[in-house]
C-alpha cells in the first residue's frame, strides 16, 4: 500500500476531508504529522526563513516531521486560487517551492497546481491527474473523487454547528461530540482556518474563550451567500479569498444582535490581514472590536490577561445596559 | 483640480510632466523625508509594507500642501499593492480630509483602457493632447533612465565620486523643471558629456545586480540610498527593474520595446515554477541570469513583510548554492538604520573582493 504524507498545516483546516478520502478511496494510506507542538514550531522556525509568517514556519515544521518517515509521497500542493478571480497569498503560491529549496531529503512531492483562476475544473483536473499515480482506473478516481466532495461537506455541516474546522475534522474521523459550553457572553471569533484553528498557534484562543464563559460563533457558522453579499458591498472586490470571507464575516456578526464582541486574530506578517484587519477595524463601527496579532513570541500570560479584558469589559457593557458610554474598541 | 501623486524614484518627472501636459493643476508631493515616514507610519497598520507608509505620508503632505485629488495607481493581487488605494482611502477619511480619489487600475494589458482613464482625468483634452502628453512623459522617463544607467556606470569607477553625483542631480533637477523637449536633449547631452570626462579609476569594479520588488528598488528613500552607498564602494550596480520595463510589460503589453520578460520567467524555472504575485518571480529569474552572466553577487531588497518577496528569498538559498552566486537579502522598514545597512554592505562587497581575488589567483 502506497503512503501519502500530508502536513497538519495550512489548508489542512479546509480540504482535509476531501484529501484524505480521495486517497484512501485509491487505496493509499495518509500519514498525516502530528498535531502542532513546541517542537514542530521550533523545526519550523529553524527551516523557514525568518520573515516569513508563523503558519508557514509551523507547516515547514510539519514537512520536517513527515521526512523521518518513509513515505512515498509527500502532498504539498501549490493552492493559488479556490474561486475565480481571487488569491490565497503568494506565500501559498510558492509553497512547494520554498519547501524544495530548504529541505534536502525529501520524498517525492506531490505539488500540483490549484488555480480555479485558471480553468474552474482546475481542481478536478488537478486532482485526477494526482489519482493516475495510484490507479489508471478513471471511473475509480472520479468516484474518489466525488466521495471526497461529499465527506468535506459533511464535515463543513459539522462545523457550522459551531465547532472549530479541527474539532470537526476529529468528529469526521469519529471523535465523541464535545458537550455544550456554558456560556453567557456570545463573541464572534475571525482569522485565517490555519492558525485560528491550530491550538499551538492561536495558543487556544477559542479553547479559552470558552473557558471564560463565551459561546464563540466562527466564520464557517456563517451561511456563504450572506458572507459573499455583504463583502460585496466593500468598493472594491477584496481578491483575497480568506479576506473576502472575513471582513463578510465581520459585517454579518456586527448586525447579528446576540453577538456581544469581535475578535480578530492575525499572525505578524500575514500581508492580507494587515489590511484586513485594518479595514474591519475602521467599518466596524457598533460593536467592540478587538486585533490580536500573534507570532512564534506571544506569551500565554499576555494573551488570557487582554482575553479576559475583553470579556470583562463586555460584561460590563451588558450589565450596565448603556451602550453609549464605553468606547468601541477592546 | 489640484492633483497629486505617489513618489517613486524618478518617476515624478515623468507622472508630473505628463499630468502637466493633461492641462491639471500639479501639487507635486514634498520630497520624501524622515518626516514623510514618520507621519505615514503613525496612521498605517503596523506591519504593513514601507510602501503604504510612504506613499501614505506622501498624500498627507500633499494634501496639507492644498491638493485636493489623488492620483493612485491599483491591481488585482495577489500582492497587498493592488489594495493600497482602497486602504488609504480610508485612513484619510478618517483623518477628515476632503478628496477624490482617482485610482488607474492595471487594465489587463488593454492600452485602450488606460488611455481613456488619462483621459478623463484631463481637463478639457482631446486625445491627441493625451497621446502627446503620454508620449511626452515616456520621452522624459526615456532620458532620465539614460542617464541612470550612464551614473550606475560612471560612478563606481569615477575617483571623484561627488562630482558624477552633483553632475547627475543637477541635470536630472533641470530635467524634471523643463517641458521642452530640445530643452531636454540639450540637457541630456551636456549631462552625459560631463559625466564622460570624469576620470576614472584604473581597477575595474565589482559588479552586483540589484533585484526584489520595485518601489524598494527604485525609491532610494526605501532603500536608505543603497545604490549611492554601492557605488561610493565602487561597486557597480545593474538594477535589474526600470519603471519603463515595469510599465511596457504590465501596462502597455510589450508594445512599445522589446521585453526580456520571456527569457526571465523561464530561467526561475526550476527553482520558482509560478507567479507568486509582485516581483517574486523577476526576482528568481534575474539572480539565475546573473549568475550566469558571472556577476559577482546578487543583493535582494524588499519591504519587511513583502508575501512574494519572502518566497523569493527562500528559493534564492537554492539559487545561490546551485548557480554559485552570493546573494544577501536586505529588507527595510521605518526602523532601519544607515549604519547598520552600510556594515552589512561593506561586509559583503568585501568577501565579493576577497573571493575575486582569490578566483584570479587560481587563474
Amino acid at each position: 500500500m502506497k503512503t501519502v504524507g500530508m502536513p497538519r498545516g495550512l489548508f489542512y483546516y479546509y480540504y482535509y476531508p476531501w484529501y484524505k478520502t480521495f486517497f484512501n478511496d485509491l487505496g493509499a494510506r495518509v500519514i498525516l504529522s502530528s498535531p502542532t507542538t513546541r517542537i514542530t514550531v521550533d523545526q519550523g522556525i529553524n527551516m523557514a526563513v525568518d520573515e516569513t509568517c508563523f503558519p508557514i514556519k509551523v507547516y515547514f515544521g510539519h514537512v520536517q516531521e513527515l521526512c523521518q518517515y518513509d513515505l512515498d509521497y509527500l502532498f504539498v500542493p501549490r493552492i493559488v486560487s479556490v474561486e475565480a478571480r481571487s488569491y490565497i497569498c503568494p506565500k501559498f503560491m510558492g509553497v512547494p517551492d520554498m519547501i524544495r529549496a530548504s529541505f534536502s531529503d525529501l520524498p517525492p512531492l506531490i505539488d500540483i497546481t490549484i488555480d480555479i483562476s485558471r480553468s474552474p475544473r482546475d481542481f478536478q483536473e488537478e486532482l485526477y491527474k494526482t489519482g493516475r499515480l495510484f490507479t489508471k482506473s478513471r471511473r475509480r478516481i472520479k468516484a474518489a473523487y466525488e466521495h471526497g466532495r461529499e465527506e468535506l461537506k459533511y464535515c463543513q455541516a459539522i462545523a457550522a454547528q459551531g465547532y472549530t474546522m479541527a474539532e470537526a475534522i476529529d468528529i469526521w474521523e469519529g471523535q465523541e461530540e464535545k458537550g455544550s459550553w456554558n456560556s453567557d457572553l456570545c463573541i464572534g471569533v475571525l482569522g485565517h482556518g490555519y492558525s485560528l484553528y491550530d491550538q499551538t498557534i492561536s495558543l487556544d484562543i477559542i479553547g479559552r474563550l470558552r473557558k471564560m464563559g463565551c459561546r464563540v460563533l466562527l466564520p464557517e457558522a456563517l451561511p456563504g451567500e450572506r458572507v459573499e453579499e455583504e463583502a460585496s458591498t466593500m468598493p472594491k472586490r477584496i481578491f483575497w479569498t480568506l479576506g473576502r470571507k472575513m471582513v463578510g464575516s465581520a459585517f454579518i456578526m456586527e448586525k447579528k444582535p446576540e453577538i456581544d464582541g469581535i475578535i480578530y486574530v492575525a499572525c505578524f506578517a500575514c500581508g492580507p490581514d494587515s489590511f484586513i484587519g485594518e479595514i474591519i477595524e475602521r467599518k466596524i463601527e457598533n460593536k467592540p472590536y478587538m486585533l490580536l496579532v500573534i507570532d512564534e513570541h506571544t506569551g500565554e500570560g499576555g494573551l488570557n490577561t487582554r482575553l479576559e479584558a475583553f470579556c470583562d469589559m463586555l460584561r460590563r457593557k451588558r450589565r450596565q445596559k448603556i451602550e453609549d458610554n464605553l468606547p468601541a474598541y477592546g | 483640480m489640484k492633483i497629486t501623486y505617489p513618489h517613486m524614484g524618478n518617476a515624478c518627472i515623468a507622472i508630473e510632466a505628463m499630468l502637466q501636459k493633461l492641462k491639471l493643476e500639479v501639487i507635486p508631493p514634498p520630497p520624501i523625508s524622515k518626516k514623510t515616514l514618520e507621519i505615514g507610519t503613525k496612521h498605517c497598520p503596523e506591519f504593513a509594507c514601507m510602501p503604504l507608509k510612504i506613499t501614505m505620508g506622501n498624500f498627507i503632505e500633499a494634501l496639507d500642501l492644498g491638493a485636493d485629488t489623488i492620483l493612485m495607481a491599483g491591481g488585482w493581487g495577489p500582492c497587498r499593492f493592488g489594495y493600497y488605494a482602497q486602504v488609504e482611502r480610508d485612513i484619510l477619511a478618517d483623518l477628515g480630509y476632503k478628496f477624490d480619489m482617482v485610482i488607474l487600475e492595471a487594465p489587463d494589458s488593454r492600452v485602450s483602457e488606460l488611455f481613456r482613464q488619462l483621459q478623463a482625468l484631463g481637463q478639457n483634452v482631446s486625445i491627441v493632447e493625451a497621446f502627446k502628453a503620454l508620449k511626452f512623459a515616456w520621452y522624459k522617463l526615456q532620458v532620465v533612465e539614460e542617464l541612470e544607467k550612464k551614473l550606475a556606470y560612471v560612478h563606481p569607477r569615477a575617483l571623484d565620486k561627488r562630482k558624477a553625483e552633483n553632475i547627475y542631480d543637477l541635470a536630472l533637477e533641470k530635467i524634471k523643471a523643463t517641458q521642452d523637449k530640445e530643452e531636454i536633449d540639450k540637457l541630456f547631452h551636456t549631462c552625459l558629456a560631463s559625466l564622460d570626462q570624469i576620470a576614472l579609476r584604473a581597477e575595474e569594479p565589482l559588479r552586483i545586480g540589484l533585484v526584489g520588488e520595485i518601489y524598494t528598488v527604485l525609491e532610494p528613500m526605501a532603500n536608505y540610498n543603497l545604490i549611492r552607498s554601492l557605488g561610493r564602494l565602487n561597486v557597480e550596480v545593474d538594477n535589474s527593474i526600470y519603471i519603463s520595463d515595469w510599465l511596457n510589460d504590465h501596462l502597455l503589453g510589450g508594445l512599445v520595446k522589446k521585453s526580456h520578460r520571456r527569457q526571465l520567467l523561464k530561467c526561475a524555472a526550476p527553482y520558482l515554477n509560478y507567479f507568486v504575485g509582485g516581483h517574486g518571480l523577476e526576482t528568481v529569474g534575474s539572480t539565475v541570469i546573473y549568475a550566469r552572466q558571472s556577476y559577482d553577487g546578487v543583493i535582494h531588497l524588499g519591504p519587511l513583510t513583502c508575501m512574494p518577496e519572502i518566497v523569493a528569498q527562500s528559493v534564492l538559498k537554492r539559487v545561490s548554492s546551485e548557480e554559485g552566486i552570493p546573494c544577501m537579502t536586505l529588507y527595510f522598514d521605518e526602523h532601519a538604520g544607515v549604519a547598520g545597512i552600510q556594515t552589512r554592505l561593506e561586509a559583503f562587497t568585501d568577501m565579493l573582493k576577497r573571493k575575486k581575488a582569490r578566483r584570479a589567483a587560481i587563474h
